[in-house]
C-alpha cells in the first residue's frame, strides 16, 4: 500500500514542477473549445443543434483528461530511458502494485486537468445543467482516466524508446478523439463510423460526461457507466500483465 | 567464513548467444568481491540475474539464503546496488529520492530519517539535501546513489562500474566510502570495473569472466601466481587477450539520441 502511495505522489510532485507543462497541457484543449466553439457554433446552432459550447465543453474535458492520461502512462518509457525503472524494479514491492501506484497518479493528474478544464469553460460561457452533475462528472473523469492512463502503461511497456510515439498519436489518440462524438452529435454520423464509435470507449466517457453536465445521452446513462467500468477493468488488467513482463536487457 | 552469495552452473542465452556460460562461484560474507572482464563478457547479465531483474535460462543462486527465481522479494530486500547507468529520480530532491527508496524497501520513518542523514553526511551531500538532483554533478549522483543502496542495510551491495567515467579525486573518495561501509558494517560487496588498479586495491577476491566463462578466481596474488605476471592488468590482458570488443549502444545512449530527435524537431 505505501509503495502504490509513495509512486502516486511521485507523479504528482513531478506534475506539479513541470509548471509549462501544465500550461501547454491545458492550452490545447482551450484552444479547440474557442476555435471550435465560436468557429462552428453559429452554423451548429442555425441547423438546431442548440448552444455548441454546452454541447462541446464535455468533449473537450474528454479529450484534455484522454490526452494526459495516455502520455502519463507513456511516461514509463522515460523512467526505462533514465534509470529510475531499474530502482523500481529491484525494490521489493509487487509489480501490480507498481503499475496501480503508476496508472492511478497519471489518472489523477488527468482528472485535476480535467477539473481546470471545466471550470475554465465557464468563462467562455459553459452553462451547467444542475450543480448535482459536478461530483459524479468527477467520478466520470476518475474512470475514464484510469483507463487510458492504464491503456499508456500498456504501450510503454511494449516500446522501448519514444520513437513509435508519433504512430501512436496519429493512429490511436487521435482517432479515439475525434471518432468519440467529442465534436459533433453521434446521431448524424454515417452507419461505418456509428459503429467505431460504438466499439470506441471514448464515445462512453464523452456521453457519460454529457449526461451529468448537460443533460443530454445518446447510448444511455447506465450503458456508458458500464462499459467503461469493464473496459477499465480489461485495460488495468492488461497493463498489469505487460508490465510484469517488462525486462531489463 | 560462510557464503553469502553461491551461483552453481548459471546459463543464459540471448538468441543464439550464449551470455552467460554454465558459471560457478562464491562470495564469501563481508568480502569484497571483484568481478571483472571486457565488454560484454557477461559481467552485467550476471548481476542482473542475481538482483532479479533477469531470469536465468538455467542453474542454481543463492543470495543471503534466498533463492532469486522463487524467493524475489527476500532477494531484494538483502542487497542494495548502484547500477552502471544512473537511476535517480533527476526531477526529485535528493532528500526525496531517499524517502522514495525507503518507503519502497519498508523502512520506518525513524530509522530513515537518522539513516538519510548518517548516509548523506558520509557522502558530503547532506547540505545539498534539498537540491533537485538534475542540478548535480556526475560525482554527486554517483555518490546519492551509493548512499540510496545502502539506505535499507542491504547484507550485499553490488556496483556495476561504479567509479566509470569520474575524476580520480572523486573515484578515490567513493572507494573510501566503500570500504569504510564494508569493515562498519561488514556489507559484503559485489563490484564490476574497468580499472584494474581499483580491483588490486579494494578487492579481497577476484573473478575474471570472458565469453560467459569464468576462466579465473582467487585472491590478487593467486592471480598473479598463476598467470605469472607482475600487475593484475597484464594478467588480465594475457587471460583475455588484446583484441577491443564491441558492445550494442547501451540503454542511455539510446535515451540521449531519442532526446536529441525530439528536440531537433
Amino acid at each position: 500500500m505505501n509503495a502504490i502511495y509513495i509512486l502516486w505522489l511521485r507523479q504528482l510532485k513531478r506534475y506539479w514542477r513541470a509548471r509549462s507543462r501544465i500550461i501547454g497541457a491545458l492550452a490545447n484543449p482551450l484552444l479547440f473549445l474557442i476555435a471550435f466553439g465560436f468557429g462552428f457554433g453559429p452554423i451548429f446552432e442555425r441547423a438546431g443543434g442548440g448552444d455548441y459550447i454546452n454541447f462541446l465543453t464535455p468533449g473537450i474535458i474528454a479529450q484534455s483528461i484522454l490526452f494526459t492520461s495516455i502520455f502519463t502512462g507513456i511516461e514509463i518509457i522515460y523512467d526505462k530511458q533514465f534509470g529510475f525503472l531499474k530502482e523500481i524494479l529491484v525494490a521489493p514491492v509487487s509489480r501490480i502494485n507498481i503499475m496501480l501506484g503508476r496508472t492511478w497518479g497519471g489518472a489523477t493528474i488527468a482528472v485535476v486537468q480535467g477539473i481546470i478544464v471545466l471550470l475554465l469553460t465557464f468563462v467562455v460561457g459553459f452553462q451547467l445543467n444542475t450543480i448535482l452533475g459536478i461530483l459524479p462528472a468527477i467520478l466520470i473523469m476518475a474512470l475514464t482516466a484510469t483507463l487510458f492512463a492504464a491503456i499508456g502503461t500498456t504501450i510503454a511497456s511494449l516500446m522501448d524508446d519514444m520513437q513509435g510515439f508519433q504512430l501512436i498519436m496519429n493512429f490511436f489518440i487521435l482517432p479515439t478523439f475525434f471518432l468519440s462524438g467529442a465534436l459533433f452529435p453521434l446521431d448524424d454520423f454515417p452507419t461505418a463510423l456509428k459503429i467505431v464509435a460504438a466499439i470506441n470507449p471514448l464515445s462512453y466517457a464523452v456521453d457519460a460526461l454529457r449526461y451529468f453536465l448537460v443533460g443530454t445521452t445518446y447510448f444511455g446513462i447506465n450503458i456508458d457507466i458500464m462499459v467503461l467500468a469493464i473496459v477499465t477493468v480489461i485495460a488495468v488488467s492488461t497493463g498489469a500483465y505487460f508490465f510484469r513482463k517488462i525486462q531489463i536487457k | 567464513m560462510e557464503n553469502i552469495i553461491t551461483v552453481n552452473n548459471l546459463v543464459k542465452h540471448f538468441g543464439q548467444l550464449k551470455a552467460v556460460d554454465d558459471i560457478t562461484f562464491a562470495v564469501k560474507k563481508g568480502e569484497r568481491f571483484a568481478f571483472l572482464g571486457p565488454n560484454g563478457a557477461g559481467k552485467s547479465t550476471t548481476i542482473k540475474i542475481l538482483t532479479t531483474l533477469l531470469s536465468p535460462d538455467s542453474g542454481e543462486m543463492k543470495l543471503n539464503g534466498f533463492n532469486p527465481i522463487s524467493e524475489q522479494d527476500k532477494v531484494r530486500q538483502s542487497f542494495g546496488i548502484v547500477f552502471q547507468d544512473p537511476s535517480l529520480d533527476i526531477e526529485l530532491t535528493a532528500c526525496e529520492n531517499m524517502t522514495y527508496h525507503a518507503v519502497l524497501y519498508g523502512v520506518p520513518r525513524e530509522v530513515r530519517d537518522q539513516r538519510t542523514k548518517e548516509l548523506l553526511d558520509i557522502v558530503d551531500l547532506w547540505n545539498r539535501r534539498h537540491d533537485l538532483v538534475k542540478t548535480f554533478s556526475g560525482g554527486m549522483k554517483r555518490r546519492l546513489e551509493i548512499a540510496r543502496g545502502l539506505l535499507h542495510h542491504p547484507k550485499i551491495f553490488f556496483l556495476d562500474e561504479p567509479t566509470l567515467g569520474l575524476d580520480p579525486q572523486t573515484r578515490n573518495q567513493i572507494w573510501e566510502y566503500i570500504r569504510n561501509l564494508n569493515q562498519k558494517e561488514q556489507t559484503t560487496i559485489f563490484f564490476t570495473t574497468h580499472y584494474m588498479e581499483e580491483a588490486a586495491k579494494n578487492a579481497d577476491r577476484i573473478a575474471i569472466i570472458d565469453n560467459g566463462k569464468i576462466i579465473i578466481a582467487g585472491t590478487l596474488k593467486q592471480l598473479l601466481e598463476k598467470t605469472n605476471t607482475q600487475d593484475l592488468e597484464t594478467a588480465f590482458l594475457k587471460l583475455t587477450g588484446r583484441e577491443i570488443r564491441e558492445e550494442g549502444a547501451g540503454s542511455l545512449d539510446r535515451a540521449r539520441q531519442s532526446m536529441q530527435i525530439r528536440r531537433g524537431r
